[in-house]
This record gives C-alpha cells, structure tokens and sequence, in this order.
C-alpha cells in the first residue's frame, strides 16, 4: 500500500507542490536529450552508410576534445585549433576507412563491430599517450561560447537556464538540421542515401563507396568533436567521458538504428525519461543512481513491443 | 635483418621474464613497489600522487644516499585502478622483497588485506580502503594512517557543528556508488540520532560521474543544509560545477581529502570559489623537504612532474606517503639493527612509528600535517585533519587542526573489525600489551 | 607427413564420432594434460600461476560460455561479465551459509543461479537478434551492475560492499582465502576447465548442441525441421550463463580473493567477447587460444617492454606507457586478425593442421 502511494501518488503531489523543480527536470533532460541525440546521430550516419555499428563514436567524442584541447595548449588560437581538430578527425575518417574498413568490405557484421572495437582500444590508449591521461579543462569561453545563467520565477520557485546549456541545444538543433539538409538536399547526401539502400547498387552507378564512408566518418567526427566541447563544458574532458556515448544505445534503440528523426525523438525520450524517474520514483523508492539502467530497460520494453524502433524503415524479421 | 631482430626480440623476452625469478633483496636496497594508476578514468589523480611518491624518494637517496644507508629501489607497476592489474602488479612485486604495499584503490586494498599475513608484507592504505583496519589487534599488518574514513567523517561533522551547529540540520551525502563511497554510510546511521542531525545520501555512479544533473535536482529536492562529497577523478569537478549550477552555497559543501585536490578544481576555477575539504598533507613547497624534493630532483629533470604541479594536493599526498614509509623504514633499522629490512621487520617498523612534531621539523616539514603516534593496538594514528577552500585558483587552509571524535568511531571500528574477522576462519590477531 | 590418418581406420560409429579421433590429435591432449597438471606446478613461481594461469583458465571459460552462445548459437552478448557477477555472488552467499559444503561443489552449483538469470535475461531474443539483443544483455549487465549494489544483501552487509572470499576446504585442503597455496587453486581450476570442456565439447556434439548451430545458420529452417527456438535458445542461454557463472566464481574464489561490482563491470564483457572472436567463434579450442592472446600476451607484454626498451635505445618508458603499448598492440591486433583471419586463431591452426598433414607436399 505504502509502496502503491509512493509509486502513483507522491511524485505527482511533489510535482505539483514544486512546479519549478519539475520545469527544471525537464529542462535538464532536453538538454542531455539533446546531447544524447547528437551522440546517438554519430551512429546512426555510420550504420546508415555501410552497415557498422560504430563502437568508437564514444572515444570520439573524447579524442576530439581532448585534440581540441592539446592543439589549444600548443599555444595555437582557439578557433585554429577548432579547425585543426576538424582536421585531425578528418585524417582520422579516412585512415579508418581505408585501414580498417575497406578490407573488411562483404564481412559479417558481428566483426565488422569488432573491427571498430579494436579502433576503440588503439583510441584510447593512443590518445593517453600522446595528451596524457589526466583530466583537462574544456576551453570554453576561448571558443566564445557563453557562461553565466538566467532566472525565471515559477510559482514561488525558480528555473535556472545555464547559457551554456541553451547555446548546447541550439547548436545541436543547428547542428541536426544541418545534417538533415546536407543528407538530404545535396548530391553527396543522395549518393548517401543511395549506398544505404544497396551498396552493390550504388557501385554501379559510379558512386566511390569508400568516398561516401570516408564523408559519413567525418560528419560523425564532426558530431563527436561538438558533443564533446558541449559535454565537456558541462565537466572537464577525462576518459570517463567515453562511456556517456554508451546511452547512445537506447536511443537508437528507441529511434531505430537508421532514422535520424528517431534519434532525435529518441534522445529526448530518454533523456527527459532518466531524469524525471530517477527524481521523482528512482531516489525515494530504489535509493537512487537509476540512471545507469534506466535507458536500457526502457529499450527493452521497448524492443519487445515494437523491435523497429519509433520510426525503423524496415521490419526486423522476426523470429 | 629481420630475423635478427626478432631473435634479439626473442632474448630479451627470455631476459625479460627472467627478471621475474624471485630474489632475495640484495644487500643494501629497500624495495618499495608503487601500485600507480597514470592511466584509465581516475588517471588524474594517480599521476600526481605517483610523482609525489617517487620524488621523494629519489630526493632521499640523491641527498642522503637512501635511508640509513641504503638504497631505495622504487618500482613503478600500473594498475590502471583495476583490481585485476592490481593483482598482477601484487605477485610480479612481492618476490622482489617489498616492503610495503600502497594499492591507492580501495578493492585492490581488500584483495591485499588478507594476503599481506601469509607472504608478510604489510599493506599501508594512507586514508583509505578499510575502515575497520585502524584496529592494530585484528588486522597486525594493514595500517591506515593517518585517518581512516570513519575518523574523517566525524572531523568534517565536527567542522560542521564549529561553523553553525549540526542538531537539527540536513546534511546530504553525495558518494561514489562503489565501496569507496559507501564506506561512510554505516557511520552516518549512527551517528544522526546521536547528534540530532538528518541525512540523506545521493549516489552517482561511475558511469554517470560526469553526468550529474539528476543528482543535482534531487539536491534540490531535498534541500540540504550541508553537502558533503565522498567523490574521486571525474566526479569531483562535475559536482562542483552542477552545485554552482542549482546555486548551493560552495562554502557549506564538503569534499573528503579525496574530492579536494587542484586536479579537481583547476578546471572548475572561479566556479568553485568557496568549496571546501579536508585534506591532511600540507599545500604548497613552502616546506624544507619540499624545496630539497625541488633542488636535487625536479630541477634535475629526475622527476616525470611538471614543475607548476609540485607542492599541489595530491602530488604532497604522495609525497607524504613517501614520508611515512621512509619514516617507518628508519623505525624499523632502529629497532632491528639491519640496514635493509624485511616486510616482518616494517610491519614492526609501522607500527613503533612515531611522527611527532618535533621529527615533523626534522625532516623539514614542520606544520606539514598532524603528528601521527601509532601503536600496536592503533594502526590508525587518529591523525587529526583540517579544512581547506578553494578560492578560485589555490586551495588554503582556513581550519586548525580538527582531531577524530575517536571515542564515537572506536567502538564502530571495532564492530567493524571484529565482524570481519568472525566471517574468516584461521584469521591471524595479535594481543597488544 | 605429420598428421596423416592413413592407417588409423574406425570400426566402429563410436570411433567414428570420438572427440579426437586421430592419434596425434589424442598424443597431444593427454601431453598437454601432462604438462598442466604436471609439469606447470612443480615449475612455475608464484607470479606464473597468479596472474598468468588462473586468470587465463577462469576466462577460457567464461569465453567458452560466450562462445556457446555467441559461436554456436548465434547470439551476440554483452552481458557475460554480470552473469559471471551472479556466479560470484551466489556462491558468497552460499559458502556463508553452509561455510562446511565442498567450496567446488558450491563453486558448480553457483553456475545454475546465473544460468537462472542468465534465462531471464534471454527471453528477449526470441523476439529480436543482433544487435538489438547486444542492447538487450547490455541492459542486464547494467541493470545486475546496479542491483550487485543497491543490494546489500548480496555482500553480506559488508561496510565495503565488497565481497572478501573466507578461508574454505575442499577434501582437508585449503582451496580459498589467502592461506591457499597458488598451485592448489591453479589445479582446482585446471581440473574444473578440463571437466568442463568435456562436457561442453559433449553437449555441443549431441542432440542439443546440434539445434543451438541450425538456429545460428538458419532459424527459419531450423523451426521447419523440428527445432524449437524457444527451447534451442533458452537452453543455450542457460549453460552459456552457467559457465559464465562458474567461471565468475573461480575468478572471485580463487583468483582474485576479494572483489567489488567494479570486477563484473561492462569491460569484462567485451574483453570475453574478443577472446570469442580472436580464437574462433564456434571452437572450444578458439577459447583457449583466445584467452590466451587477450590475457596472456599483455601481461608479457607489460613485463618485458620496459626493461626491453631499456636496453636497446637510449629511452625509458615506464609501466604506465608499457601499459598503453600494449592496448595499442592488442588493438592493433584485433583490426589485423579481422582483416587477415575473421573466423578466428582456431581456423589459423587448422590451415597449420592441414600443411602440416601434407607437408612436404603443397597439396
């Protein structure tokens, strides 16, 4: 009964009694909706153009920042240092392309996956070795972006906007729309499209398949790079960063592994989800931190009612 | 050309695992083996103290040529704070004569705790790993000087109830949901109703360290009057930075000494003005040992720190580690008469360990820290800490030394030991005087 | 030349059907038998036997429970390092509560808890596959990370919430806690992955583990012929999880001593999945091979770069960079045997099987 009360009737009593908490939960999960979607978006361009199911979008995320942050440290101006790191994942898009991918072309999935999970290991360890592997911090107000916060006052409350967090989901919101554009109105994006629905197809043609992934990597660079400045703005650039882009799985789940809007709704599904839960049922009922497993088990609910995701192109066979 | 190569690879690989043929300490060496992580998510933190750690040493055997006349041998092993490296490290060390054991994580700490009585070694865990450790008669050979966390948590409630008074206020808890976090929580059960005070814990865990929001908002739920934080690497900067975020006072939220060092706040800079924590190892190079440290090693270039990072928090951490077991080392010449010891002879050396004031000045580091008096019965030392803040740039002290609330945490403590124990069976105690 | 069969003539279907049924491949096992229980104890040092050969045995057969599930089912996971978790915890908990009980008896039936959990966590693969199962069980490895710490009950109520294994017997021999000699342990574990194998290699050429490889090759013709894949896959679930368990177990009991939530987390997943498919997706051997490369070559690799490196060039390197050398290395190698070798080392040594059979003839 007690239990019963707890699930269906006091968090909506706190909901109501703090209006303001609750605006700012929701906020709070746009925002890392946003970035889980960004994230989750570095997946999605990889799988959609040749089929791997990108495992290094993690360690992207923090490779790019941290290069961003080294070549700053260098001394080198802060938006040099941007384009360098541009750069840097751009040599990165076409050295594991041609390294790795390319002859693994007609390989099963399974190890096409593993493939990018040694990348994953060479990353990492690499990336401690040549920028060392202590924390640093993002050089956030060097590359203009805004500090300081606005207040609202809701009912006897108050709703705090970080700018930073604002200029987050609207560079995201840029950032996808761009994308979306790009994939869709261009003539590389048609080529794109074109490899996602039949390689062999596209091949004929005369589209360059490896031209198109070398594309796809760089865009999914170019998403870690900005998911990294975002999330490290909101803490430092360290290597316990990586496993953020692991909530991107859920997404992707929730969304479809190959529809960019689905990423999008998905993110902010989970995103908005863990926080509210882990608030209002998570911290008083199961003593917290549920965050770790929220997005999972909600994607498996999820998978066993509708295993295409929100906006899947295709069905999964079924079993 | 190639198939020389390879055979030369090849020798030295024979070579190489040659080298890990046990053999007895040669004479005149002491061999400390340095359980570092300079890698992996809490790399930030283990690289200074890694520094610290060595440096001081290198600095006694430059400037003194080792301690009582030898040598000190440190070897580096990387356990990347995994306990499953930490174990490889542990039986790759032990058969060189080790002396002493610092695993800088509490789970390699627990896997070592057991293991040091059967290859007798003892395992000094300086201010973490077991609490219950502190009791010298349950535990002959693991040290945990200067404080154990339970001590520690009774000086921060203490600080509390100088700065405002602890009855009838809410304090939040926010750990890092491992062993390491939660080694407080029994304390804290018993000590609310006995103090008058509430609590409320917020764990975070590891995969969600830099992703604090949810936590934050729960703080702001429940509004607490004091935040204390049991946090480590990544999660120490992302705390501060979600508590500016929601605005809770900096000057009422609490880091233990492992949520306090310049690694964690260098990022979060004018951010973080006013936060506070304990620590127990001076700030700073104002000290004689210090500037020896940067005469005959950092200026040398025999060290792997970067200058500027010389006299931070955890870079004397380490260096006050190094303190202790040279301390203990010449304890323990003094009481056997050999120049170089064995890990029986340190344990004994641990334990008639005596950092008192005036050796403090000494050894050139008077007002350092507490004065530390172990004992057979105390393997703790009760040492006292104080409150540092950081003001945006530097950490300063701002507290005078705060001592345990030892009549409070014995008894716990030896709850604690005495449950371990009981789940043992054929567990080595000791009687003490 | 070296492994011909010619001459070696089966009279009877058992023959036929034996786990080895070369002579040669027969010499080899029981040599190698003889060199682990053997040979092994009475040479190898403390540091041999601690961190090289336990480790390698306690994940061989996690590795061989993956594979069951990965190679021969065809079903990826990512929650091998919980369910080895659930082995460990269970046989905490028992060994606490009838602390009398053979520890290896409770080491084995701690398997048949996480082969409970591990069916559970299965069911969802009746309905999806791929990759959308690999979210699934890493949904259960996330979840069972959380619940092995929001539980006290699991650890006893431990201050630490670790689990610290007690000094156990097993036939008047001390075989856990820190009073256990390492050779003990080392042949506890050895004799526990001989019996093991068997039987894996047993239920793999029986009925059972026929249904588990026409699932993987084909689970719609599979289903016409009379498999069923609700039985099929949970089965191979169940075992698969039952060796993750035991094997969760030996690592906590007898390797480790000691272990928090931090031991089972999600990068003991992926390390036991890179042994799967660097020694062989679908081969028992592949799991020895494949722990062997992923646990045995960095710990030499750790061991012998830093004095190495000392002696031919004028750099030093410490153990922190050996330590990232040898990810680099082990990355590396994983992209390159992908490219060169993709079904795995135990496919490398049948091709040396086959030269060496013909050899000196090309074919």
């Amino acid at each position: 009964m007690e239990l019963l009360r707890q699930i269906f009737w006091e968090p909506f009593e706190t909901m109501y009694a703090l209006p303001d908490l609750l605006l700012q939960t929701l906020w709070e999960g746009f925002v890392s909706g946003t970035l889980y979607s960004l994230i989750a978006l570095g997946f999605v361009l990889i799988f959609k153009a040749s089929g791997v199911f990108n495992f290094a979008q993690g360690i992207m995320v923090v490779f790019a920042a941290l290069a961003l942050v080294g070549i700053h440290a260098l001394g080198v101006p802060p938006y040099l240092a941007l384009l360098l790191t541009l750069g840097v994942m751009a040599l990165l898009a076409i050295t594991v392309v041609r390294v790795v991918l390319k002859p693994l072309v007609n390989q099963p999935d399974i190890i096409l996956f593993m493939s990018t999970i040694g990348v994953t290991f060479i990353l990492i360890a690499g990336g401690q070795l040549i920028f060392g592997g202590e924390p640093k911090a993002m050089i956030t107000e060097e590359l203009g972006l805004p500090t300081g916060a606005s207040d609202w006052e809701v009912g006897g409350g108050l709703v705090i906007f970080q700018h930073i967090d604002i200029a987050a989901a609207i560079i995201a919101v840029i950032l996808i729309a761009g994308l979306a554009i790009f994939f869709n109105k261009t003539k590389v994006g048609r080529a794109l499209r074109a490899v996602a629905d039949d390689h062999q197809a596209a091949l004929s043609v005369g589209i360059s398949l490896e031209y198109i992934w070398v594309v796809v990597w760089f865009a999914a660079g170019v998403v870690a790079l900005t998911a990294g400045i975002l999330w490290a703005a909101k803490s430092d650039v360290s290597f316990a960063l990586q496993v953020i882009a692991l909530k991107a799985l859920p997404v992707l789940v929730l969304g479809g592994f190959t529809s960019i809007p689905g990423a999008i709704i998905g993110g902010l599904i989970i995103g908005i989800g863990e926080k509210l839960f882990d608030l209002y049922w998570g911290a008083p009922i199961l003593g917290g931190g549920t965050e770790s497993w929220f997005a999972f088990i909600i994607a498996l609910i999820f998978l066993l009612y509708r295993p295409e995701g929100l906006f899947g192109e295709k069905l999964i066979e079924r079993i | 050309m190639l198939k020389k190569l390879v055979l030369g690879a090849a020798a030295l690989a024979v070579a190489g695992s040659m080298m890990h043929v046990p053999t007895a300490s040669a004479e005149d060496t002491l061999f400390v083996p340095s359980l570092s992580y300079r890698t992996g998510p809490f790399a930030g933190g283990g690289i200074p103290i890694a520094n610290g750690f060595a440096d001081y040493f290198a600095m006694l055997n430059e400037r003194d040529g080792g301690i009582g006349g030898a040598r000190v041998i440190v070897e580096e092993c990387e356990t990347g704070y995994n306990a499953q490296k930490g174990v490889e490290c542990y039986e790759a060390t032990k058969g060189k004569g080790a002396l002493v054991y610092n695993p800088y994580s509490t789970g390699i700490t627990l896997q070592l705790v057991p293991k040091a009585p059967v290859d007798q070694i003892p395992v000094l865990s300086m201010g973490y790993g077991l609490s219950a450790a502190a009791i010298g008669e349950k535990f002959p050979w693991t040290f945990n000087y200067p404080a154990s966390y339970w001590s520690q948590m009774t000086s921060i409630l203490d600080y509390i109830d100088q700065n405002g008074g602890i009855k009838g206020k809410k304090i939040g808890f926010i750990y890092l949901d491992v062993g390491y976090g939660k080694e407080p929580i029994p304390l804290l059960e018993k000590l609310a109703p006995k103090l008058g005070f509430e609590w409320v814990g917020f764990p975070v865990g590891v995969k969600e360290m830099q992703n604090q929001s949810a936590t934050w908002l729960n703080v702001r739920k429940e509004r607490p009057d004091w935040m204390i934080m049991w946090g480590w690497g990544a999660m120490n900067p992302t705390a501060v930075k979600e508590a500016a975020k929601i605005r809770f006072p900096m000057d009422k939220f609490i880091g233990n000494w492992w949520a306090g060092a310049h690694a964690d706040l260098d990022s979060v800079g004018e951010t973080g003005k006013g936060y506070l924590s304990s620590n127990f190892s001076g700030v700073g190079t104002d000290f004689p040992a210090l500037q020896d440290v940067m005469k005959y090693v950092v200026d040398a270039g025999k060290s792997q720190a970067e200058k500027d990072d010389v006299g931070n928090v955890l870079y004397n951490r380490g260096l006050f580690n190094a303190v202790i077991i040279a301390e203990a080392i010449r304890a323990a010449q003094a009481e056997t008469g050999k120049k170089a010891i064995t890990g029986a002879d340190m344990r004994l050396g641990l334990e008639k360990f005596d950092l008192s004031e005036a050796r403090l000045k000494e050894i050139g580091l008077e007002g350092f820290t507490a004065p530390i008096k172990a004992s057979c019965a105390d393997h703790e030392g009760a040492g006292a800490i104080f409150i540092q803040q950081w003001d945006g740039s530097n950490w300063n002290r701002i507290s005078d030394l705060i001592p345990p609330n030892t009549e409070v945490v014995k008894p716990l403590l030896e709850e604690a030991a005495e449950k371990y124990v009981s789940e043992q069976t054929g567990w080595q105690t000791q009687t003490c005087g | 030349m070296f492994y011909r069969e010619a001459g070696q003539f089966k009279t009877t279907y058992a023959a036929d059907s034996a786990h080895f049924p070369i002579f040669q491949d027969k010499a080899f096992i029981w040599l190698y038998l003889a060199i682990g229980f053997i040979a092994v104890p009475l040479f190898a040092d403390d540091f041999f036997l601690g961190a090289i050969m336990i480790p390698f045995l306690v994940f061989t057969l996690a590795a061989m429970g993956l594979n069951i599930l990965t190679g021969f089912t065809g079903q990826i996971s990512l929650g091998s390092g919980a369910f080895m978790g659930v082995g460990a915890y269970a046989c905490y908990k028992m060994t606490l509560a009838f602390p009398e009980v053979n520890i290896i008896l409770l080491i084995f039936l701690s398997g048949f808890f996480s082969a409970a959990v591990g069916v559970f966590f299965g069911l969802p693969s009746l309905r999806i596959k791929g990759f959308y199962l690999v979210v699934t069980t890493l949904a259960a490895q996330f979840f069972l990370e959380w619940a092995f710490i929001r539980i006290p009950w699991l650890y006893n109520y431990n201050d630490s919430g670790a689990i610290e294994v007690p000094q156990r017997e097993a036939f008047g021999i001390i075989v856990t806690g820190a009073n256990a000699s390492p050779v003990t342990q080392y042949l506890v574990c050895l004799a526990i992955v001989v019996v093991m194998t068997w039987i894996a290699s047993n239920i793999i050429s029986g009925r059972i583990g026929r249904s588990w490889m026409m699932i993987r090759d084909m689970d719609i013709a599979a289903e016409l012929m009379g498999v069923r894949p609700l039985y099929a896959k949970l089965s191979s679930f169940a075992v698969s999880s039952f060796y993750c368990g035991v094997a969760g177990a030996m690592m906590v009991f007898l390797w480790l001593g000691a272990a928090e939530v931090e031991s089972f987390d999600y990068n003991h997943s992926f390390e036991i999945l890179f042994m799967v498919i660097l020694g062989g997706l679908g081969s028992l051997l592949g799991c020895f091979l494949g722990a062997a490369i992923i646990w045995i070559l960095p710990v030499i690799i750790r061991a012998v770069l830093p004095p190495t490196v000392d002696f031919i060039t004028p750099f030093t390197i410490n153990s922190a960079q050996a330590d990232l050398v040898s990810d680099i290395i082990i990355g590396t190698m994983i992209v390159v045997f992908l490219i060169m070798e993709p079904l795995g080392l135990a496919r490398l040594w049948a091709i040396v099987k086959q030269k060496l059979r013909v050899w000196p003839f090309p074919y």
